[in-house]
């Protein structure tokens, strides 16, 4: 804005106008579209990997079986940040190891020299020449990856307990109709499961809405960040000196999540009022008596 | 230069609590540091742990009652307390709770000169022994109330009309007979609860409140030593144990009491724990 | 990045038009004069025009990223930039994990600030450092009590709530605050000398990158251009290079 051009002559609203439209705060607002997008795309891949995980506990092959019972206990037995801190470093290691191994089969000197973690140019995960954008999508899907490993275990353990909880009276109906086991999985089980999930899965959304802090630890530029950035005390080598202003920062932010959760409680009420229409439960059946 | 494993306990056993060797070990890394200063720093995590869930505890019983309370003037504020604590990121509660601490005398308490004790409490609130403490003493209290104040609402009508036939009323029938049995019904969340809280003390040190002489709790030895080693395959498995161990004891003390709780019921119709993620942060 | 050589045969591979490499310079953009992020969201300061001056000179094509200060040098080492240009002073200690140029900005002293009228004593009480810089390692080895923070920013704003008696830091970072805090904040004692100059850091593995910011740097000083740019940024501090 052009009124903007020389802050040091501004006060009063201007000078708010002008403070709360710079560079640095726009990438603030941005930053809560990052937030929304690591939720937006974490979700399904927890979906996903969790019903891997349910399967594989469901599996009467005995090694997948263990497989998912180490993968869901392990993630619960140790606290999420450790995940966060270690997974994105070791997968950018182990990425960049195998990488190195196929595109630079002629290289002979070790990859741990010293300190120093070396592999050949070709090998680096993004290459050295890649924009950085490619960079920042790199580390944020690094961070995807760390999020879905830990909320899959969660996701599993709540799909598993909600296959095992659909009446075995309709399995068995659907046996008797003649169905396979594959089809009666498919077709009986997964789709009358959801209902039995939902209540774990809408808390583990809370609980993934409520983790979103921490990508501030893993390197992303997310609002924990720039809330810090924006808010610390500024000497009059910047445009818009002022003092310490964290403490509004985070008030901001408090009240961002506190929206996030309310909203989604709400959304999730109406979901689970959809599903449980006609459903052989006490939610189901007294939405029947209300519209009978 | 280089030490025995017996020697580094010695030295540095009680590190995080300031006991001990007063500089970090910077160079030749061995296994055994990393061990004994990450167990060492663990004291911090079970000292968060166990605080924050004895005073929660009681805390979680008033805010429970208060939300299932007929009047508006209790209910509401319980429900206002309970929204906020559990419907935002402990990670930000604590930042906040940090800023605002620190803000404290600032705003001008300790003008009244004459009290000098009350001075120096607002200055402990900045330290993590007491204000992180206080911060999770709070989060869990929000968590464990909504927990019971869910099993507050299935006691049984039953248990209620046999006090009655005694002749129960007021603290006595709450005393004998509705707190034990919300109790009972509330266990298996409350341990999941405290599994958490466990879980959640890792944070304290990351967000927010500073570490005094170089004393903090596991995961600030075990970032320490991936930072000086710039080897994460370590110090983070390491960590990773000590948290497995300790949420195996957590499992097995609340067992215990989960047992004592129910050794009236029927065999087919106690309450199983079953470990879920039902109040994380 | 991780070699030079294998990358330039690559990139003869590859792309053929590319004639400057791509170096991404790492800073912490938290830590004025020498580096902050300014209003409009970029780096900026000291370190950010010597940096890009240093690029031109070398033909390098540069981007910059910005990384917590506690884990520059590990990320460094990691791979996931090449340079760390950060005001970092050059150490033994950090000598043996990452390689330096030649400083680019001589030893400046550490200093202590306090409130004003806390007297002397303060260097004996409780210090805010930040983490993982030469003041952290000074104070937790002489008798005082260290606090360590993340950032400068909070080492600063510990002294002011009175959590901290002190703060130890480089004099030129400290410079800005104390002038502008009207008189509330005030040097103490006397300048001490704990780091040598300033230099980029890369890893020990990149001898020809590190040859030619050498080169580059070696350019600035002989034509004067480092002093000035110095003088610009340091409030008229005079260095002969």
């Amino acid at each position: 804005m052009e009124m903007c051009a020389d802050p040091s002559t501004l006060e009063g609203f201007n000078w708010w106008i002008c403070y709360l439209t710079t560079g640095k705060q726009q990438m603030f607002y941005a930053s809560f579209g990052t937030v929304l997008a690591l939720l937006a795309l974490t979700a399904p891949v927890v979906l996903v990997l969790g019903f891997a995980g349910a399967m594989a506990r469901r599996s009467r092959f005995l090694p997948l079986n263990w497989l998912g019972a180490i993968y869901t206990n392990a993630v619960r037995g140790i606290p999420d940040i450790i995940f966060f801190l270690f997974v994105p470093i070791a997968m950018d290691q182990g990425i960049e190891y195998l990488r190195h191994k196929i595109k630079c089969p002629d290289v002979t000197e070790p990859i741990r020299q010293g300190n120093d973690f070396v592999v050949c140019a070709a090998a680096k995960m993004p290459l050295g020449t890649s924009p950085q954008w490619v960079h920042e999508v790199y580390g944020f899907t690094l961070a995807l990856v760390a999020f879905a490993i830990v909320f899959g275990a969660f996701a599993a353990n709540t799909l598993y307990g909600a296959m095992k909880a659909v009446p075995r009276a309709q399995l068995e109906t659907a046996e008797a109709y003649g169905m396979t086991p594959r089809q009666v999985f498919w077709r009986i089980e997964v789709p009358q499961m959801w209902v039995y999930a939902l209540p774990g899965l809408s808390n583990l959304w809370m609980i993934l809405i409520k983790a979103t802090p921490l990508l501030f630890l893993l390197g992303v530029e997310d609002i924990v960040y720039w809330a810090k950035e924006l808010g610390g005390a500024k000497t009059s080598r910047f445009d818009y000196p002022h003092p310490d202003w964290r403490v509004y920062y985070f008030g901001v932010l408090l009240i961002f999540y506190l929206l996030m959760t309310w909203g989604s409680e709400k959304v999730f009420t109406r979901i689970s009022r959809r599903l449980s229409h006609g459903q052989a439960t006490l939610g189901g059946a007294a939405d029947a008596q209300v519209t009978a | 230069m280089s030490m025995t494993c017996i020697e580094t306990i010695q030295s540095y056993g009680l590190r995080s609590l300031g006991i001990g060797e007063r500089l970090l070990p910077k160079t030749d890394i061995t296994l055994c540091d990393q061990f004994v200063l990450i167990g060492s720093g663990l004291i911090w995590n079970i000292y968060f742990a166990v605080f924050a869930l004895a005073v929660g505890f009681w805390i979680a019983t008033l805010v429970a009652l208060g939300k299932a309370s007929p009047n508006p003037l209790l209910s509401a504020p319980a429900k206002a307390f309970i929204f906020v604590f559990r419907g935002s990121p402990l990670f930000i509660q604590f930042f906040l709770a940090y800023e605002i601490f620190v803000l404290i005398p600032k705003v001008g308490i300790d003008i009244n000169l004459g009290f000098t004790t009350i001075t120096a409490e607002t200055r402990w609130l900045t330290k993590a022994w007491l204000g992180a403490t206080i911060v999770l003493i709070l989060n869990t209290s929000a968590y464990t109330g909504e927990i019971f104040y869910g099993a507050l609402r299935s006691v049984p009508k039953g248990d209620m009309e046999a006090a009655d036939a005694f002749g129960m009323s007021g603290f006595r029938k709450f005393r004998r007979i509705i707190w034990p049995s919300m109790l009972r019904l509330a266990w298996p969340s409350y341990t999941n609860e405290a599994i958490f809280m466990f879980h959640a003390t890792a944070l304290v040190f990351f967000s927010g409140f500073p570490a005094w002489r170089q004393s903090g709790d596991a995961l600030y030895y075990a970032s320490y030593f991936a930072d000086k080693t710039f080897n994460p395959f370590v110090s983070y498995p390491i960590i990773a144990a000590y948290f497995v161990l300790c949420t195996l004891a957590i499992i097995t003390l609340f067992g215990w009491a989960n047992r004592r709780l129910n050794r009236h019921i029927p065999v087919a119709e106690k309450a199983k724990f079953r470990f879920k993620p039902q109040f994380i942060r | 990045m991780k070699k030079l050589v294998i990358a330039a045969a690559f990139a003869a591979f590859a792309a053929g038009a590319a004639s400057a490499e791509t170096v991404r310079m790492g800073t912490e953009g938290a830590y004025p004069p020498y580096n902050f992020i300014n209003d409009n969201g970029e780096v900026d300061g000291f370190e950010r025009e010597l940096g890009d001056r240093l690029c031109e000179i070398a033909e390098l094509d540069c981007t910059w990223v910005t990384n917590d200060w506690d884990s520059i040098i590990p990320n460094l080492v990691s791979g996931n930039y090449d340079t760390i240009i950060a005001g970092m002073s050059i150490t033994d200690e950090r000598d043996q994990v990452i390689d330096f140029t030649q400083e680019y900005f001589p030893p400046d002293p550490s200093v202590y600030v306090a409130l004003a009228g806390a007297g002397d004593d303060v260097m004996n009480g409780v210090v805010a450092a930040q983490t993982a810089t030469i003041q952290a390692s000074y104070v937790a080895s002489s008798g005082a009590t260290v606090v360590e923070y993340a950032t400068f920013d909070d080492t600063i704003a510990a002294v002011r709530s009175g959590e901290a008696d002190a703060v130890l830091a480089d004099r030129a970072a400290l410079a800005d605050v104390v002038a502008e805090s009207g008189g509330e904040l005030v040097f103490v004692g006397d300048d001490i000398a704990i780091g040598g100059g300033v230099g980029i850091g890369v890893r020990e593995s990149d001898t020809e990158l590190k040859a030619r910011l050498n080169a580059a740097i070696d350019q600035m000083k002989a034509d004067g251009s480092l002093s000035a740019l110095i003088a610009k940024w340091f409030d008229g501090k005079v260095v002969n290079y």
